[in-house]
């Protein structure tokens, strides 16, 4: 049977029909649900085996992107995510879903009692919808360890910027295999990849990081932009490849 | 009653942020030359009775982000006036999301003791000298706090919430039936209705029949319905031209004429639905409809613009459609307007411009639609009067939108509550304004809320999905008004507006009827449906109300509870309205000498951007830096740093993006989309033309030039030529002004003659007249004739989609079309050149036929690239290719005239990049008679250089550097 995907919706989510286009191209059965379905117990989380918060603006990104999405979750929901994520089920926040996955204390997962991370206004303070290159970093990530090759796709925010509260952290990030993918530069491959290429201005060019156990990924980019030759902006010039839609197929097989 | 207002600040830790450093760039260009930083705080302010754990748990959990930000808190205390600080505050009523946010998660915090709250931001200037009071108030007016909806205060300032008015505001029996004629246009005059006197005669007699005087709500409705926004009187009037010829309605003769003429079998709705519908394909239909909104951009261009998009997203949403795509499109005032010489109460043209892109960003990013195609053109005629046109596009299954309320059925309003947002926005965009237009139409503004509007979406679609509604529209000008009124035109109707959800108590019953808050959809529900569309709008916490019920009445009731405020006739309130009689004066050749307009006429207003540093007659060794002025024009240079901010691959169906080539940086001619869930290779292309410079010089011609220009854009990424849908969006001056008018009629009648010419139909269109500005100098500032077409168009076959950059060097480069001494109106000329006999393009009449047979070229992949000349004519379409490509080329030209050839801007020509072994098979694909027009001129080259030759002489020699630099001056 194929794996269930619960995709989120909360008031303002806008990725969601993209990335069940997605999931549904890599082999899983995606299902869009809105947050009050859940609460209604119309919806049940023991259903699905994959859990994703798609992007957008859900509460408009007042008080802070993902902010209220994450109040919410963690109000409504404290128990069916934690039991989520403890049974090591795949779980993806793309956008504003990696957003409020920070805002929520989900990732990093810290055991920390004040936040250490945060995902916050672009270095240059505007909003920006470009492509970026994406490389797999985590061998623990359970959505980017098998990738063979980096990930061509676009951003579109305005709140991206990772920031941690302290310098030490970032080696705690690196050793423990929790960053994920990078922003980096698609000639020269490198880390710490600078503006244009590394669009928010993130530390060490932070696209997405993962939690300890490697089951729970955010980024920012949007691979689901890309998972069909077509969306590539050089397809006309015959350039093809680098496509999103493996990550999706990582985490649609170990379940 | 006072319960305590705590005042809660958000500072970032570090003080230097990007939002700072565009702060002090702004007041740089208002003349605050002397500010070295304004940094800018959050303040919200919170009353209710909180404890010192409430407050602290507010801090931490919902206010601030400890990572990057400080939160302090206090009690509000008296006023104390620090120095140099200006503290901005939202008016009470004006939409504040954030506030809303506030109240409803402290819930889940478990702190349910908030009474209100309140937001705003307080900026702290830092200046080599400090600033005096009078600077302080000078900057917190042009630059902090825009008084259409902040109050400010210098240092602290102290909040305090309205106790709104609770009583009901009494009916008003307007005494219109003992006016005389001056009476009655004082009365239209006095309550900004814009009637005119056979207007108002036409109500007087309506009453005196029925032997009564109108109430408020009677009198405003029949202004609003009669507005020129909802009924385009002039487009629908009586034209005597001082050529002899009576026209019977601007639209009738000529625009859908045109399109009745065409009669395409696949228009599916033209000029009926709020938006025009053509066919998709076997499953779907997508509809198209472009809107301005001019005046309230003026005032406040942040929600102008936002309620701009709104609008459209809802009228798409109004024939049961998925908005799919958003387009936008800006005329501004130059940026670097010294600011001394606006006339007071305009915003700087930077802060609108700013603005404007800002409010699209917003409402387009938040409701998940892609921004795809656009323009921004600059002109000082533009400085007043900036226009602001935003189009969106839908997808519906075919033939699902149905149109008929039927008796019996429930008027439901869905989405947004009703404030006294935008309160006569429909009368008040029907007229000139003028240096009180900031104070008096204040309210006329509205704020959007992007997240009702993406769950309007989502309910109204499933809501079509299931059948659950008769019909459907939206409130916008007008409010529910406009929305119910035109449902029940047919039928009747009978509503209780006591019941309708408001923001606040206190409205009288016609400032409910006519509210233009945004974000609210009428439906025509049968009663056995409403409970399956409540279960719909719960989840997605979309509020649903009963309005009343349709009937077979022919006429309006409207009761305020048990009271009776309005009862109509509908034929009255539809066709009552006396159809106007207008003069027209054939326009003189260039209006620009006629009248007089912005400080110093359009006409001898130097032009945005530099003007070439040589002068006419030009050397040889000259024209390369003249290509470079061009390039660098802002009507022609690089818009990546707008199109960026616009997220353009939501939805995954961006398949040619506004941005291509090499480096993801090139000039798209237009964009192509391909939605995920329909079927096949089918594709959608949109495209526009806008050329303001020519509605100056023949208003006749630029619409043909535009029309061209739309089908032309469409064309290069590969539209079917005949399958192509125009829409048209006049924006003019006051067309009382015969001469005005007459320009009107002049284009209108080349929307005419261009639309047969090329078999192309209009399917919507809008007008907004009175673009002027009148002055406290009492001089009238009006903008040129400005007409936009929006092209909506299919592709076959996504994957043969051209896009612009030079592919590979040593392909053959191949310009089509005829080159004429068409220097008239042409950005060379505008920026010193001279116009070279001014002569401006004309129809070329070879295009159509050109059209189709590159379009069949196309359709055998033997185009490697293709862009249109537009702008800056030949030598700017040649660099841009090179630029998108990074590639050079060596192209010899052989017209006579060597500045005509690089420079002039005639219609109906195309680059096309060809593969060496493909040329014969190319020039095969078109007919014997078109072999003049299909002319090999040069070769795509590696060595980055673009080389233009002429009678062996090397004239341009650039390096694509030198061209990149130029064309990305604003990056």
């Amino acid at each position: 049977m194929k794996p269930r995907v619960l995709i989120l919706h909360a008031n303002g989510t806008n990725r969601d029909q993209s990335v069940a286009y997605a999931f549904n191209l890599a082999g899983a059965t995606a299902e869009i649900v809105h947050l009050n379905q859940l609460r209604a117990k119309e919806k049940k989380w023991s259903d699905y085996q994959i859990l994703v918060i798609a992007g957008g603006f859900a509460n408009a990104d007042v008080l802070g992107a993902g902010k209220l999405l994450a109040l919410e979750l963690n109000s409504f929901f404290a128990e069916e995510m934690q039991q989520f994520i403890a049974s090591g089920k795949p779980v993806l926040g793309i956008c504003n879903g990696f957003q409020t996955l920070v805002k929520g204390g989900f990732l990093p997962g810290f055991a920390a009692l004040q936040p250490q991370a945060t995902l916050t206004y672009n270095a240059l303070g505007k909003f920006e919808c470009r492509w970026v290159t994406l490389m797999p970093q985590s061998k623990n990530c359970l959505w980017t360890r098998d990738l063979a090759e980096p990930i061509y796709c676009p951003v579109a925010h305005g709140e991206g910027r990772f920031m941690l509260t302290e310098d030490k952290l970032l080696k705690t990030l690196k050793d423990q295999q929790q960053i994920a993918l990078t922003y980096a530069d698609p000639d020269k491959k490198l880390m710490d990849a600078e503006y244009p290429l590394n669009p928010s201005g993130s530390i060490a060019s932070i696209a997405g990081i993962c939690n300890q156990q490697g089951n729970v990924l955010g980024l920012m980019p949007h691979p689901e932009d890309h998972v069909l030759a077509r969306q590539h902006p050089r397809w006309a010039r015959g350039e093809r490849g680098f496509s999103g839609l493996p990550l999706f197929i990582n985490a649609v097989k170990t379940v | 009653m006072s319960l305590p207002i705590y005042r809660f600040v958000i500072a970032p830790l570090s003080g230097n942020t990007p939002h700072a450093a565009a702060l002090r760039q702004d007041a740089h260009v208002l003349g605050f030359t002397d500010i070295t930083q304004i940094a800018c705080h959050e303040i919200y302010f919170i009353q209710g009775q909180l404890t010192p754990n409430h407050l602290e748990r507010l801090s931490n959990e919902l206010l601030h982000d400890s990572v990057t930000q400080t939160c302090t808190w206090q009690e509000q205390t008296l006023a104390e006036t620090a120095q140099q600080s200006i503290e901005v505050v939202l008016r009470p009523g004006v939409t504040d999301p954030t506030a809303a946010a506030i109240m409803q998660n402290a819930q889940l915090l478990g702190i349910d003791t908030i009474n209100q709250v309140t937001t705003g931001k307080r900026y702290q200037v830092q200046s080599k000298q400090p600033l005096n009071q009078q600077d302080l108030h000078k900057l917190a007016k042009r630059l902090l706090a825009n008084g259409v909806i902040h109050y400010y205060a210098l240092g602290n300032i102290t909040v305090s919430f309205p106790a709104y008015e609770k009583t009901n505001q009494p009916i008003e029996i307007i005494p219109l039936r003992q006016l005389n004629d001056d009476q009655l246009m004082a009365e239209s005059q006095q309550r900004r209705a814009a009637l005119d006197l056979a207007e108002m005669q036409a109500i007087q007699t309506y009453f005196r029949k029925h032997d009564r005087d109108p109430t408020d709500v009677e009198f405003e409705m029949i202004a609003q319905t009669w507005s020129e926004h909802c009924s385009h009187k002039t487009f629908r009037a009586i034209i005597e031209c001082d050529d002899g010829q009576e026209i019977k309605g601007l639209l009738k003769t000529y625009i859908r004429a045109a399109t009745e003429k065409i009669a395409a079998p696949w228009v599916y709705s033209a000029f009926v639905d709020n938006a025009g519908i053509i066919d998709f394909d076997d499953e779907y239909q997508i509809s198209f409809k472009v809107e301005t909104h001019n005046h309230p951009s003026a005032i406040e261009p942040f929600g102008g613009a936002n309620t701009g998009l709104g609008g459209v997203i809802r009228d798409v949403l109004g024939v049961s459609a998925r908005p799919i795509a958003a387009t936008d499109v800006f005329c501004f005032g130059q940026q670097d307007c010294d600011p001394k010489t606006l006339p007071e109460s305009v915003l700087h043209p930077r802060l609108i411009a700013s603005g404007v892109v800002a409010g699209v960003q917003d409402y387009g990013n938040k409701t998940g639609i892609p921004t795809v195609n656009g323009a921004v053109y600059y002109d000082a005629a533009y400085t007043a009067n900036p226009l602001v046109f935003c189009g969106c596009v839908g997808l519906a299954p075919r033939a699902s939108h149905p149109r008929h309320a039927q008796k019996g059925d429930r008027i439901i309003v869905i989405g947004g509550r009703t404030g006294r947002d935008g309160l006569r926005g429909a009368t008040f965009s029907s007229m000139t304004m003028d240096a009180q237009t900031e104070t008096v139409a204040g309210a006329s503004v509205q704020i959007g809320d992007p997240i009702i509007a993406k769950g309007l979406i989502e309910v109204v679609t499933l809501a079509r999905d299931a059948k659950l509604y008769n019909a459907i529209t939206d409130c916008g000008a007008g409010g529910f008004s406009s929305a119910v009124g035109e449902m029940a035109s047919e039928c009747g109707a009978e509503v209780d507006i006591s019941v309708a959800p408001l923001k606040y108590p206190g409205l009288a019953a016609w400032e409910i009827w006519l509210s233009e808050a945004q974000e609210r959809m009428v439906l025509a529900v049968p009663p056995h449906k409403l409970e399956a569309l409540k279960n719909i709008c719960q989840i997605y916490d979309i509020e649903l109300t009963d309005l009343g019920h349709f009937n077979d009445d022919k006429r309006l009731l409207l009761r305020n509870g048990s009271q009776v405020v309005l009862d109509l006739e509908m034929l009255f309130l539809f066709d009552g309205m006396p159809q106007k009689k207008l003069r027209a004066e054939k326009s003189p050749r260039s209006l620009a000498l006629a009248t007089p307009f912005f400080k110093g006429g359009y006409s001898s207003t130097p032009p945005a951007g530099k003007s070439f540093s040589s002068v006419p007659p030009f050397e040889k060794g000259e024209l390369g830096g003249i290509l470079l002025s061009l390039l660098s024009h802002p009507n022609i240079a690089t818009k990546a740093a707008v199109i960026r901010r616009y997220d353009h691959e939501v939805q995954g169906a961006t398949v040619i993006k506004p941005l291509v080539g090499v480096k993801n940086d090139g000039p798209s001619d237009a964009c192509v989309l391909k939605p995920l869930e329909t079927k096949g290779q089918r594709g959608i292309v949109l495209a526009n033309g806008l050329n303001p410079e020519l509605g100056k010089h023949d208003p006749y011609l630029m619409a043909l030039s535009v029309i061209d220009e739309a089908i032309r854009n469409a064309v290069a990424v590969g539209a079917d030529p005949d399958r192509i849908a125009i829409l048209d969006n006049f924006c003019w001056g006051d067309p009382k002004r015969p001469e005005t008018l007459g320009s009107l009629v002049a284009a209108a009648r080349g929307c005419y003659d261009g639309a047969l010419h090329y078999q192309t139909p209009f399917i919507s269109g809008k007008d907004s007249l009175n673009n002027e500005y009148l002055g406290s100098d009492g001089v009238r500032h009006a903008i040129p004739p400005t007409l936009l077409i929006s092209a909506i168009g299919i592709i076959e076959d996504v994957d043969n989609a051209v896009t612009m950059d030079l592919k590979t060097p040593g392909n053959c480069i191949y310009l089509l079309g005829e080159t004429r001494a068409e220097l008239g109106g042409s950005h060379f000329a505008l920026c010193g050149g001279g116009e070279r006999g001014s002569e401006v393009p004309t129809l070329p009449q070879h295009a159509p036929v050109l059209y189709r047979q590159l379009h069949q070229a196309m359709q055998k992949k033997l185009v490697r690239a293709c862009h249109d000349l537009s702008e800056g004519g030949f030598a700017v379409a040649m660099a841009e290719m090179c630029i998108a490509g990074r590639l050079g080329a060596q192209i010899n030209l052989t017209n006579a005239d060597v500045v005509t050839a690089l420079f002039s801007e005639s219609n109906g020509r195309l680059l096309v990049e060809i593969r060496e072994q493909d040329c014969v098979v190319f020039e095969k694909c078109f007919t014997q008679d078109l072999a003049h027009l299909i002319n090999k001129i040069g070769k795509v080259t590696d060595d980055e250089k673009l080389v233009i030759t002429h009678d062996q002489q090397t004239i341009i020699s650039l390096s694509v550097n030198e061209l990149v630099t130029a064309w990305q001056v604003n990056p």
